[in-house]
Formats: C-alpha cells, sequence, structure tokens
C-alpha cells in the first residue's frame, strides 16, 4: 500500500479520531499527540487492513482505548501533586470570564461528565453515528448506549439552565 | 415545523430514542435565530455541537519509510562492490585492446619477427640433429676401433710368446 492510498483511506475520518481524542483528554496538544499514534499504529499495521470489516469503526475503537489509557496513567502521575490547589482559583475565574460564552459552557459541562457518556455524545451528537457503528466502537450493547445517551444529554441541559439562570441574576 | 411536534421530539431526544433524521430536524430548527425562550438550552447544545464538529486535525499525517530506505542504501552498495570487483578483474579482455594503432603496429611486427626468429631457431635445431646423428656413427666407430685395438692387442700378445 502506497502512502496516498493509505491517506485516502484515513483521511475521511481522522478528524473524527482527533475530535474523540480532544473529548477524551482536552487539551489541544495531547490530542494532537494521540492522533499522531493511531495514525501511525494504523501505518504500522496497514497490511491488516483487508482483516477489519470497517476501518473506521476499528481506529475510533483503537483511539478510545488509547485515550482511556492515557488518562490511566495521567491520574497516576496525578496523584503525586494533588496539593498543588493553587491553580484552582485561576480556573474557576477563566471559566467566569468565559461563562458569558454559553457555548463554550457546554463543553465543560461534558467535560465533568463520565468518560462512558462523553464517547457516547461525541460519537452521536458530534458525529452523527448509527447506533449500530456505536455498539461496534465501544463494544456496548443498544440500551447501554441509550442510556447513557440520554442521562448525558438531560445533564447538560440541566446545568446550563442553572447557569444561565444564575447568569441572568 | 410545528412548535408541538418539536417538542415531542425533544422529549424522545432526551430520552436517546430519536433517529439520526431526527436529530438533523432538530438541528435545523435551532439553527435559526430565535427559539422560545424555555428552548434556549436545547439551541446552545445544537450550536455547540455543530461548532465542534467543524474541528480539524490540522497537522501532517507522520509517515515513515525510513526502513525501505535502508534496504535500499543495503542494494545500492551490493551493486557498488559487485561494479568495483568487476572493473578489478575484468579490464578489457587481450592485449590488442588496450594498445593504440601504431603500439598495435609496433607489437605486431615484433611478434612477426620473434616468429622468424623461433623458425631459424628451428632449422638450426634440425642441423644440430643431423650432426648428433653424424656424432653417434663416429661413436660408434671408435667403438668398433677400440675392439680393433683388442683384437691388435691379444695378437701381439700371441705373436710375442711365438717369438
Amino acid at each position: 500500500m502506497t502512502q496516498t492510498e493509505f491517506l485516502d483511506i484515513v483521511t475521511p475520518f481522522k478528524d473524527k479520531v482527533f475530535r474523540l481524542a480532544k473529548r477524551l483528554l482536552v487539551s489541544r496538544e495531547e490530542a494532537e499527540d494521540a492522533t499522531q499514534e493511531i495514525l501511525i499504529k494504523l501505518w504500522n499495521n496497514k497490511e491488516d487492513f483487508g482483516k477489519y470489516k470497517n476501518i473506521e469503526a476499528f481506529s475510533m475503537t483503537m483511539t478510545k482505548n488509547f485515550c482511556l489509557d492515557k488518562l490511566k496513567s495521567k491520574q497516576a502521575q496525578n496523584l503525586k501533586i494533588v496539593h498543588s490547589n493553587y491553580q484552582d482559583k485561576s480556573v474557576t475565574l477563566q471559566k467566569q470570564v468565559e461563562l458569558n460564552d454559553s457555548v463554550d459552557w457546554v463543553g465543560r459541562i461534558i467535560e465533568e461528565l463520565p468518560e462512558q457518556q462523553k464517547l457516547v455524545l461525541q460519537l452521536r451528537d458530534i458525529e452523527q453515528y448509527e447506533f449500530e457503528e456505536i455498539e461496534k466502537v465501544l463494544n456496548m450493547k443498544p440500551t447501554a448506549i441509550r442510556v447513557a445517551l440520554s442521562r448525558a444529554r438531560k445533564t447538560i441541559r440541566e446545568k446550563l439552565t442553572k447557569t444561565h439562570s444564575y447568569g441572568v441574576k | 415545523m410545528v412548535l408541538n411536534e418539536i417538542e415531542k421530539l425533544l422529549e424522545k431526544y432526551d430520552n436517546g430514542e430519536t433517529s439520526l433524521q431526527e436529530e438533523q430536524q432538530l438541528k435545523n430548527y435551532f439553527s435559526k435565530e430565535t427559539v422560545p425562550a424555555h428552548l434556549e438550552s436545547y439551541q446552545t447544545m445544537f450550536q455547540y455541537f455543530s461548532v465542534t464538529k467543524e474541528e480539524q486535525y490540522t497537522k501532517d499525517v507522520p509517515l515513515k519509510t525510513k526502513t525501505y530506505l535502508y534496504q535500499w542504501i543495503s542494494v545500492a552498495a551490493v551493486v557498488a562492490i559487485m561494479f568495483g570487483v568487476y572493473t578489478q578483474f575484468s579490464g578489457p579482455s587481450t592485449i590488442e585492446e588496450q594498445l593504440t594503432d601504431e603500439q598495435l603496429l609496433a607489437y605486431n611486427q615484433t611478434v612477426e619477427g620473434l616468429q622468424y626468429l623461433g623458425i631459424a631457431l628451428n632449422k638450426g635445431n634440425e642441423k644440430m640433429k643431423t650432426l648428433n646423428l653424424v656424432a653417434s656413427n663416429l661413436n660408434e666407430g671408435t667403438e668398433k676401433m677400440a675392439h680393433i685395438g683388442e683384437f691388435t692387442k691379444t695378437t701381439n700378445k700371441i705373436l710375442k710368446t711365438s717369438n
């Protein structure tokens, strides 16, 4: 497989990989690094492409696993510096500044959701995947997906109406 | 679209039961500028979703082709070595090819001269053979003379005793 053939396969979904990575890892730089890693892994396994029915779904699953692993190791690291609570104030200050932009606020609410809900919401409401595709990517049962999705949507809206009414007052 | 229908769809949406088409309808509805106040939170959500979908991966796709490069370097090295060996051991195959015309002429003349010399030497050799033959005949003659000498010795002895 040549580089151009590989790029033809990868280009349609590399942005989706990046957005999913960013949803989980939050920072843009980390998401870019993760996307790069995923693409390199795909390139190294390009001989096996024939075996997978759906390379996009396979790549999204890979991204999910990669990012969750990264988060785990990051949490392990963060335990060591848990006492540095200086940053807390600046973060809330920053949050308040951006509170006016309620669209940005949605992103911050999603950040606080459990990972499972983040994943489902990202794949459904942003990437607009069919439920069958989400089942494949996340290896979840349809009912579990619907429940996670419903919870995520409701939580976002509740928090949004709260901040909105507080903002108005 | 009628507000009533939208609210029904939103209820389905909250329960995670809408299809992609229905969600697209909602998106279209909320992309309008004005919506009823109690639906503003939905509008913010859908706006966020559309904005986020635009985000792109801008870095290059890094693909390593280094391994192939090394393979080609080794192939090139082998070719270079083979070429070196070839030029070392198989220059122009005969002496004639190395020489200019003038040198070739001189060379041919020398060869010719040496051949004549060889022929002359061979003739000399043949004559030497006949001489050898003569010499061997002479040797035979001398041997026979020796016999005669012996014969005369004995006859002399006989003659002496009889004397």
